[in-house]
């Protein structure tokens, strides 16, 4: 059969999502930003939401997220993406509002931002990536660290008596009433990028729908930070991570999980 | 809402100058002398009226990066706040700067440094002026004197906001934020149309559509030439506000053989100075700048040619009377009266430093 006759719409199986452009990602191999990137993308475009959709871009690995994906965005200071979603949002409420942030923008020098978007309930969608490590600048600690894990600042390995415990910041958002929608996710399979996509599906129907915080991590790997290569920091990921950080809904309003 | 003529404090001024200008944002955190502002307009509920935003943020970090975001997207935003809080709204100020955005930033100036007093000052100039937070930036920075002017001066920051895609500080001291006087309300202007605002602002992010290109805002830029590119565009901005946006008043400068120069709350205790110096047979002018940036240079370096000494008058140790000095270039000799730690000079100090510092 000639390719001809193979490339027909009806016989498409998979496709690159529109939004997405041919700019070469930065991402080393075996990072979960790339994936994680195209499923944001397929939803937007699935939802039909592209001329609706306002990203709000971190300081980290996914810096340049703006470069890959074509929608409007913002790029915000190091952790402050939840306060600038939050203003986005009230003041544009027909908008799909979304961060997309990392371990160390989000649950350290965010912290404040992160909490407080969430209990005050801003109907926009949070993207968390954990991966335990500060990429960007060359694989420090970051608060989702485990114990023991060593990094560049924590050579010798995460002493909690040194360096405090790793922050399950999911657990916290959790408890808190503004959320509606909070799970932990991954992209190392392929079941799990089906559910994850289910999952930022649901948040940006939150957002739309405005029925306040939702929360979508997804639990990474670093493979040039965890100097491992990356089929090593999937199995790394999950027989380390996955213990520390479970995989699955926390909290769900619609199912009162 | 028409014009009115209303009594009222500094900062209430303000907060009903915004609503009656279309603003469709304030985002602001509570801090003595300042907390007016936030609380006259969490009163006049504007959300149920024009359909203005307003909301207490968790810190005045948030609240600055929920103004970038604001106006990130077209909107017309705003927070207030005082020394303590505007250090920590440094880093935002920076990325808006850095990002070319338009938004209004009210400084009701207390003493400091540190926790220092909630008694007026006048002691940010240096760091409304000179830039404040990292990199090569300027903010146009409007000192008001009266309560009439934070009502103007809140109205023109928006519109100069907008002309120059940057941002704007109103500069102001407790004095001013606290006092009570006469004022005249504009008029209520509509807030602008989603289709307005995509109109005046094409570059903001409101949601990418078929016929243009995404629209990205940042400050990053990480290939050298690129970023000084974008450096030489923003001087280049600045150089056309010090070409087109100065503002100053003068009082008996005419046949001034002295001039103080001073601006806010020290300009209207220094023109009582003057008046009483007058009486005296002391011929004494003032020259108060409203724009700090753009700085009144030339009316400055003329009068330099007229007088025969400058006495400037700050609440500080010593701010304004450097750019005072560069605008003359120290061709006439040059004082500086201050008090600091919340002291409010009387009259009568000023002419007497008048008397012993200048003539």
């Amino acid at each position: 059969m000639a390719n001809n006759e193979i490339v027909k719409p009806e016989n498409l199986v998979y496709k690159k999502p529109t939004i997405m452009n041919d700019n070469p990602m930065h991402y080393c191999p075996g990072c979960g930003h790339g994936v994680v990137h195209k499923l944001v993308a397929e939803v937007i475009e699935e939802m039909g939401l592209q001329d609706k959709a306002i990203g709000i871009a971190p300081v980290g690995c996914a810096v340049f997220i703006y470069n890959y994906l074509d929608i409007d965005w913002q790029e915000a200071a190091h952790g402050r993406a939840p306060a600038l979603a939050t203003a986005v949002k009230r003041l544009n409420p027909n908008k799909l509002v979304f961060t997309y942030q990392g371990d160390g923008d989000l649950a350290a020098i965010g912290t404040a931002e992160t909490i407080h978007a969430c209990n005050r309930g801003e109907n926009i969608a949070i993207i968390f990536i954990n991966n335990g490590i500060y990429g960007m600048t060359g694989g420090q600690m970051a608060p989702t660290t485990l114990e023991g894990m060593k990094t560049a600042t924590c050579p010798y390995g995460r002493d909690v008596k040194l360096n405090g415990y790793p922050l399950n910041i999911t657990d916290l958002v959790v408890k808190l009433r503004g959320t509606c929608y909070v799970t932990r996710q991954s992209v190392h399979k392929a079941a799990a990028v089906r559910k994850a996509k289910a999952a930022i599906r649901k948040a940006f129907e939150n957002s739309m729908n405005g029925k306040g915080t939702s929360f979508v991590e997804i639990v990474s790997t670093c493979s040039s930070g965890w100097k491992l290569s990356p089929v090593q920091a999937n199995k790394w990921m999950e027989e380390n991570m996955f213990p520390a950080y479970p995989i699955g809904d926390l909290k769900d309003i619609d199912t009162l999980v | 809402m028409n014009e009115e003529v209303r009594l009222m404090k500094g900062n209430e001024a303000i907060a009903e100058t915004a609503i009656r200008c279309g603003a469709d944002g304030y985002f602001g955190y509570p801090i003595t002398p300042q907390s007016e502002v936030m609380e006259t307009l969490m009163a006049l509920k504007p959300w149920e009226t024009t359909g203005m935003v307003v909301l207490q943020a968790e810190s005045e970090v948030a609240a600055i990066n929920m103004v970038y975001g604001g106006a990130a997207s077209g909107k017309k935003v705003m927070t207030s706040s005082s020394s303590p809080g505007v250090s920590l709204k440094q880093e935002g100020i920076s990325y808006i700067a850095g990002a070319e955005l338009p938004c209004l930033i009210v400084n009701v100036m207390r003493g400091g440094p540190g926790l220092g007093t909630i008694q007026p000052s006048q002691a940010d100039y240096f760091q409304a002026v000179k830039g404040g937070g990292h990199g090569d930036y300027r903010l146009i920075v409007l000192a008001p004197a009266s309560v009439q002017e934070m009502a103007d001066l809140t109205a023109l920051g928006f519109d100069l906001a907008f002309k120059y895609r940057n941002p704007v500080m109103l500069l102001a001291d407790g004095v001013i934020g606290q006092m009570m006087e006469k004022v005249v309300l504009p008029a209520q202007q509509p807030r602008r149309t989603d289709e307005e605002v995509v109109a005046q602002c094409p570059w903001a992010t409101t949601g990418k559509t078929k016929d243009r290109k995404p629209n990205i805002i940042t400050s990053l830029e990480l290939v050298p030439d690129k970023q000084e590119e974008n450096n030489i565009r923003f001087q280049a901005k600045y150089k056309k506000m010090e070409e087109n946006e100065v503002r100053y008043e003068t009082f008996m400068c005419d046949d001034a053989e002295y001039l103080i120069v001073a601006f806010g709350s020290a300009a209207r205790i220094s023109q009582k100075a003057v008046e009483e110096a007058r009486k005296e047979g002391i011929k004494v002018g003032l020259l108060r700048p409203v724009t700090l940036f753009p700085f009144p240079k030339k009316p400055l370096a003329e009068l330099s040619k007229q007088v025969k000494g400058i006495l400037v008058v700050e609440m500080n140790a010593g701010q304004m009377i450097e750019d005072v000095k560069l605008a003359t270039n120290c061709s006439v000799k040059t004082e500086h009266f201050g008090r600091m730690g919340g002291i409010v000079p009387s009259p009568d100090e000023i002419t007497e430093a008048l008397k012993t510092k200048i003539m």
